[in-house]
């Protein structure tokens, strides 16, 4: 069958919504595109870990510590689940690694933020995974079988992590003036890292009218930035803080929260490369990755003496 | 002996344990995002949140058998060095994986002989924690020793650092086959084990593995065994691993997390 047909076939099991799987015909954007989408996604799960792996130690209660580590450990499963998921698209897991350890793939800049305080805890899993949940749902309903299906697995965890991170905030605002003071000071820090998650403004984002006719995307980037500004703006009242935006304010005839302008210069400085952690974030991966080589060689040569015996002792029987 | 209370004893008793995983759990926890793999990273985070889940348990009964109004944190958070009852194996630094391994299965072979015979401790609370947490460290342990034979039998630079790590930590294990005072106090009233009691198990289990892995005990005279963690009596790591586990909690004294 030549390439046309089979690109029109594609075209309209996609418009009848139709779920992709991996062995199914594909377009080579369409497998480039969704490459570049879940590695992406699954570097940022495993960058992720590192903010918050920061307080681990430091986690102020049994019952906290207990909860940030399996949180974390949670990113690194997602991780996990997404290399899969990418890997059934014809790539293996360490070329992924290759270009994310080589700064050539890219990863959420939300995470080249430093987190400086308990609350940022909070306010990471209340703003950060909250910005996740919004992008993430979405894909629940994505074309690509495989996954859609990681991220309805993923979407369940992110929506807990929300949940606890809005809890500890809520612990926060009604302790000591020291703790208002710091989960205050958290929701400034992220708040505006949190609506660049959503990416570059719709007329800035060049891909988005292919990936949401391929359904892969299902709504534009600043569709889901309203939501999130929406959302959260309801929200931060139950906690009695504020959203550090002026300009935030009801608007009867959207039926929409209006809000400020987001300093793009910032955004595209760290996806550069220049924000906060970026260095200290990549450095970290390599050196977990550089430091652990002796051990996954060791596993691999073991793995294979162990079948040389096998293979030997079955000769000998 | 016994110029202490059965409570007492148990008490402290309690408190050792949780100490042990406690420290233990906030060691490898520091492992968490920086594992040599994705895989191992996770399942080694599982192992520091089983320890940590038991201490609680442990802190929890602890606090109960007080009386006072102490919680699990007041315990975790508001002791100083020498309070803290946990064996020196338990505090030692991570060192590379390899370390942190070793450290991990000369632990967790302790662990289960332990856990098995505190199942029959004439305090039903400690034998139901006992029974609970063998499941857990039957995991560990299986875990652990998995690793230290690979890693053991693997590449001849894997097989250097085990040596090392072996040779660096096995001078930290006569401890735990010793009685301290806190063992000896429970063992005064059936609560617990002779630790003495454990040493042929223990030692039969480790050397096997040790041995399939292809490592060697290292002969050290019995005095260069090191302990006092039981009794309180701590290395230098252990004022800078309580500093930034209690920061929080003693920089705002009384706040609610
Ligand atoms: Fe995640
Ligand atoms: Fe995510
Ligand atoms: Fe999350």
């Amino acid at each position: 069958m030549d390439t046309a047909l089979l690109e029109e076939q594609f075209e309209a099991r996609i418009a009848a919504d139709d779920r992709i799987e991996p062995r199914d015909f594909m377009p080579e954007a369409y497998r480039k595109t969704l490459i570049r989408q879940i590695s992406q996604h699954a570097h940022s799960e495993i960058v992720g870990m590192l903010p918050e792996g920061n307080w681990i130690t430091r986690a102020p209660s049994l019952r906290r510590k207990v909860a940030l580590l399996a949180k974390v450990q949670d990113e690194a499963g997602h991780g996990l689940y997404l290399y899969s998921a990418c890997e059934t698209l014809g790539i293996d897991r360490s070329e992924l690694l290759d270009q994310l350890h080589s700064g050539k793939a890219k990863y959420s800049s939300i995470f080249n933020y430093p987190t400086l305080t308990w609350a940022d805890m909070g306010a990471v899993g209340w703003l950060v995974d909250g910005a996740a949940i919004m992008n993430q749902v979405p894909l629940c309903r994505c074309s690509y079988g495989p996954y859609a299906r990681a991220m309805v697995r993923v979407c369940k965890e992110e929506s807990f992590h929300q949940r606890q991170g809005f809890e500890l905030l809520l612990t926060l605002s009604r302790g000591t003036e020291a703790q208002k003071a710091m989960a205050q000071d958290a929701i400034n820090r992220w708040w505006w890292p949190a609506l660049m998650m959503f990416g570059p403004t719709d007329e800035n984002s060049p891909n988005t009218a292919r990936s949401m006719r391929w359904k892969i995307k299902r709504f534009t980037n600043d569709e889901l930035r309203q939501k999130m500004v929406d959302v959260c703006a309801e929200q931060v009242k139950a906690l009695g803080m504020t959203l550090p935006d002026p300009d935030i304010k009801w608007n009867e005839e959207r039926g929409h929260y209006d809000f400020g302008a987001i300093n793009w210069d910032e955004f595209y400085n760290v996806i550069k490369g220049n924000g906060p952690c970026n260095k200290e974030r990549l450095d970290a991966r390599n050196k977990a990755h550089d430091e652990g080589a002796w051990v996954r060689e060791a596993a691999a040569a073991y793995a294979a003496k162990q079948a040389a015996r096998e293979a030997q002792s079955a000769e000998a029987a | 002996m016994a110029d202490i209370t059965r409570n007492e004893a148990l008490l402290q008793y309690c408190l050792h344990r949780g100490d042990s995983n406690l420290i233990l759990g906030q060691r490898i926890s520091a492992w968490c995002g920086h594992g040599p793999v994705l895989e191992q990273d996770i399942a080694l985070t599982n192992v520091a949140l089983d320890l940590v889940g038991q201490a609680r348990s442990y802190y929890q009964h602890a606090a109960e058998l007080e009386g006072k109004g102490r919680t699990e944190d007041d315990f975790a958070y508001l002791r100083n060095e020498n309070e803290y009852l946990n064996p020196l194996l338990c505090e030692l630094e991570n060192g590379d994986w390899g370390k942190t391994i070793m450290r991990q299965f000369l632990y967790d072979a302790y662990h289960l002989v332990l856990l098995q015979s505190l199942r029959s401790s004439t305090d039903e609370h400690l034998a139901a924690i006992a029974t609970k947490s063998l499941k857990e460290v039957s995991y560990h342990r299986r875990y652990s020793s998995e690793w230290v034979i690979r890693l053991g039998d693997g590449t001849p630079e894997s097989h250097r650092r085990m040596q090392v790590a072996l040779d660096d930590t096995w001078r930290y294990t006569g401890e735990l086959l010793t009685s301290a005072p806190v063992d000896e106090n429970a063992f005064a009233f059936q609560l617990a084990p002779k630790p003495e009691s454990l040493a042929k198990e223990y030692l039969g289990f480790v050397e096997g593995v040790l041995a399939k892995a292809q490592l060697t005990i290292p002969e050290i005279a019995p005095t260069a065994m090191q302990q006092g963690g039981k009794k309180g009596t701590h290395t230098e790591r252990m004022g800078y691993l309580l500093a930034e586990m209690q920061h929080l909690q003693r920089v705002h004294p009384g706040a609610t997390w």
